[in-house]
């Protein structure tokens, strides 16, 4: 039994800001879907299924959103599939889609995401109540802080690789034209002299709260010869998850993310990341997860991405980009960040990423996680079809 | 439907005993026997799994992320393949048959929970309206499905005797399922929103469910007679009730049509309905006559543990054919307003 190779031949995305106070949560997730849809140059009618994913339903105060939105995705009459795994949920999503057509239940799928955040506050959102939670924590800065400090203590990284990051980030930003943060008068200054937030993480080394979704069209091989622009080809498609807490849990590399790495590069035949793909689009909210996924996906050694970021191997023109787009750095809708991660890295493959394309991409990894860094999420999209 | 590429079963069901209240326990210490039992009657332990999926919605515990906590239940340890649908666990059930049929896993564990308890179900219910023109007026979920129920009659398709007689049967037949909180015969009571009286309405309450999932081979391994998922889609109908006929479920129709439930007839039916009047609604859909035995385990109308009931509704059915009760059984799952979204399984046993 083989499984349908899966291509993206559809992507569509909003403008990202902090407040899209022009359209309801039913036009943002329209405005994304059609885009994906005339990129695929098909139509709502073209679309067999939906799958939706977001972050939690408390962000915009709506239980289960997918049902008063069925109709602004055109999934009346069909089936529409709603997927939640925290911040991975984007990339979940999208895997979930993507097995619609590779177990030939679909042959055409719309999957989006999106979230809507300037409709609550995301930092109180997520700052469970008691007895939920004890009432230690402000936000996921508050939760992630001490596992950048505890990666700084381990590897000996300077101090300043953090700003370093996001100071690219949002230099790459500039060249995405769907960015939420766009900030040309940004300096490395600037970076290292914002507010501290949550110590070791300052202002601007903090994701922004964002409006936007993001979607794409999957098919077949089929639906593929009929695509008036390149189609990425799906590699490898992996999930893992793990408990939030435990006695022994490696806050700094878990084990899911690397698991869940070996098992894509294990479809995709890849041996030596490092070297055999050309762009990564990785889910780092916080400046300091660059380096500390370099090392859990495998492209550095424990205790040496730091060096890849600091020697400027993962800029724009660096042999290994990472978030070429300006990343979740730059663009942070919750629930669509993971998809967006995932749909750069195939608009990379397919050529389409405009100013901030890496030239002759062939190969790309999108990657997210959410939780307590306990669920991760990862695609590896090529251009060539798989054999 | 396609041919299958898989031949796909349920090959175990467990649940916990519904409470109207489960305040001593938290979501994990709830889903975690059931998770034991149901690994046990196959033998399985948490690391054999291929591929886990779970339903469940953060309002109703009104807690962001809740399913997070209800993974450490699992024993994620190593990490594991894993998803969850914000919603009843038979659409969670749906993802992991879809996973299998890729041929990346051979076995799924489904889990679903819901824990109604801290909250008031008919207002948290209102939340999942259209938050511009709807659920600002806080039109509860009773009183929706009074709409239903009086759309019902008036167009002279049920009667309030027939309603009373769905209720009556439901619960007679839940005198025989221990995990039901409402077993045997009970009074229809006063209208809670006319037209539906107490006994129209399904109780509210927490609970939990699980299910294993195998293919082929493995499957028959697991299970003396596993429960073989002929076929399985949903489909959904718009949100505004204002453009839909609630008196029909086209819906439901279309789901059973493309799970091939049409194809022969079926000898026994789990339908999720929270309210007789549904019942009534789903028996039209799917065509279903006399001679099918509906809801032998009282249905929702005994135990209801919200995101939980649609998934038992396919535990109940493959539990039925696994005793050899049942040779081919319809499962039905829903959600939304009015059976907006619907799910259909059409599960058999090997003769």
């Amino acid at each position: 039994m083989s499984k349908e190779p899966v291509a993206v031949v559809g992507i569509g995305q909003t403008a990202h800001v902090a407040a899209r106070r022009d359209v309801s949560l039913a036009g943002l997730v329209r405005e994304a879907a059609r885009r994906a849809l005339d990129d695929a140059a098909l139509d709502w009618r073209d679309i067999d299924a939906v799958v939706l994913g977001k972050a939690p339903d408390f962000f915009e105060g709506v239980m289960m959103p997918e049902l008063f939105l069925a109709d602004a995705l055109g999934a009346v009459g069909k089936p529409l599939l709603r997927v939640h795994t925290a911040g991975s949920v984007g990339g979940s999503t999208a895997l979930v889609a993507a097995n619609l057509v590779a177990a030939r239940v679909h042959r055409a799928v719309l999957t989006l995401a999106f979230e809507k955040q300037s409709e609550s506050n995301a930092m109180w959102g997520l700052s469970l109540p008691i007895p939920f939670q004890q009432p230690l924590l402000a936000g996921a800065g508050g939760f992630f802080a001490p596992h950048v400090r505890a990666y700084m203590r381990r590897s000996k990284a300077p101090d300043t690789i953090g700003s370093l990051v996001a100071y690219k980030d949002r230099r790459n930003a500039l060249k995405n034209p769907y960015a939420h943060l766009h900030e040309a008068d940004l300096t490395l200054e600037k970076v290292q002299s914002s507010p501290m937030l949550w110590d070791p993480i300052r202002y601007s080394e903090t994701c922004p709260s964002s409006d936007g979704a993001c979607a794409m069209v999957l098919t077949d091989r089929t639906g593929a010869a009929r695509s008036p622009h390149p189609p990425a080809w799906l590699h490898g498609g992996a999930m893992r998850s793990e408990p939030t807490l435990f006695a022994g849990k490696d806050f700094v590399s878990p084990r899911a993310g690397r698991d869940c790495a070996a098992d894509v590069y294990r479809q995709a035949g890849i041996t030596d990341p490092r070297r055999e793909i050309d762009a990564v689009e990785m889910y780092v909210p916080f400046s300091w997860y660059e380096p500390m996924w370099l090392e859990n996906l495998g492209f550095a050694a424990e205790g040496e991405g730091w060096k890849l970021t600091e020697s400027g191997v993962t800029a724009l023109d660096g042999d290994l980009p990472v978030n070429p787009s300006g990343g979740v750095l730059s663009t942070n809708p919750i629930g669509a960040s993971g998809m967006l991660r995932f749909a750069e890295a195939a608009l990379q493959v397919r050529g389409r990423a405009g100013d901030h394309q890496i030239d002759g991409a062939r190969r790309a990894l999108g990657h997210a996680y959410g939780g307590g860094a306990q669920f991760f999420s990862m695609w590896l999209v090529g251009a060539d079809r798989p054999e | 439907m396609p041919a299958l590429p898989r031949d796909i079963a349920v090959v175990a069901f467990a649940q916990s005993d519904h409470v109207a209240d489960s305040h001593e326990v938290s979501e994990a210490e709830m889903v975690m026997p059931v998770l034991h039992d149901v690994l046990d009657r196959t033998g399985l332990k948490a690391r054999d799994i291929g591929f886990t999926c779970s339903g469940s919605s953060d309002y109703l515990a009104g807690r962001a992320f809740s399913f997070t906590m209800a993974l450490d239940a699992v024993g994620a340890w190593p990490p594991i393949s894993e998803s969850h649908v914000e919603t009843d666990g038979a659409w969670a059930l749906y993802e992991a048959w879809v996973a299998l049929l890729t041929g990346e896993a051979d076995t799924a564990l489904v889990y679903a929970y819901g824990k109604s308890s801290p909250g008031d179900l008919r207002a948290v219910l209102t939340r999942q309206l259209d938050p511009y023109y709807l659920a600002p007026l806080w039109p509860d979920s009773v009183a929706l499905a009074a709409l239903q129920a009086q759309a019902l009659l008036d167009a002279g398709l049920t009667c309030e005797d027939e309603l009373a007689a769905v209720a009556t049967r439901s619960r007679a037949a839940a005198a025989d399922n221990p995990h039901a909180p409402l077993r045997g015969p009970r009074p229809q009571g006063d209208h809670v929103v006319a037209p539906l009286r107490r006994g129209d309405c399904a109780p509210v309450g927490d609970g939990a469910a699980a299910v294993i999932l195998a293919a082929g081979d493995r499957a028959r391994a697991l299970c003396g007679r596993p429960a073989w998922i002929r076929g399985i889609d949903h489909r959904v109908e718009a949100h505004s009730l204002g453009v839909r006929d609630l008196t029909a479920s086209p819906s439901t129709r279309l789901a059973a049509d493309r799970a091939g439930a049409f194809d022969r007839p079926v000898d026994l039916a789990e339908l999720h309905a929270p309210f007789t009047s549904q019942e009534i609604v789903l028996r039209r859909a799917l065509r279903l006559g006399d001679g099918v035995t509906v809801n032998p385990s009282g249905g929702a109308l005994a135990a209801n543990p919200v995101m939980a009931t649609g998934l038992i509704r396919i535990g109940e059915a493959a539990a039925r054919i696994q005793r050899g009760e049942s040779g081919r059984a319809l499962a039905h799952a829903t959600s939304g307003p009015c059976l907006q979204q619907n799910l259909v399984a059409v599960l058999e046993g090997e003769s």
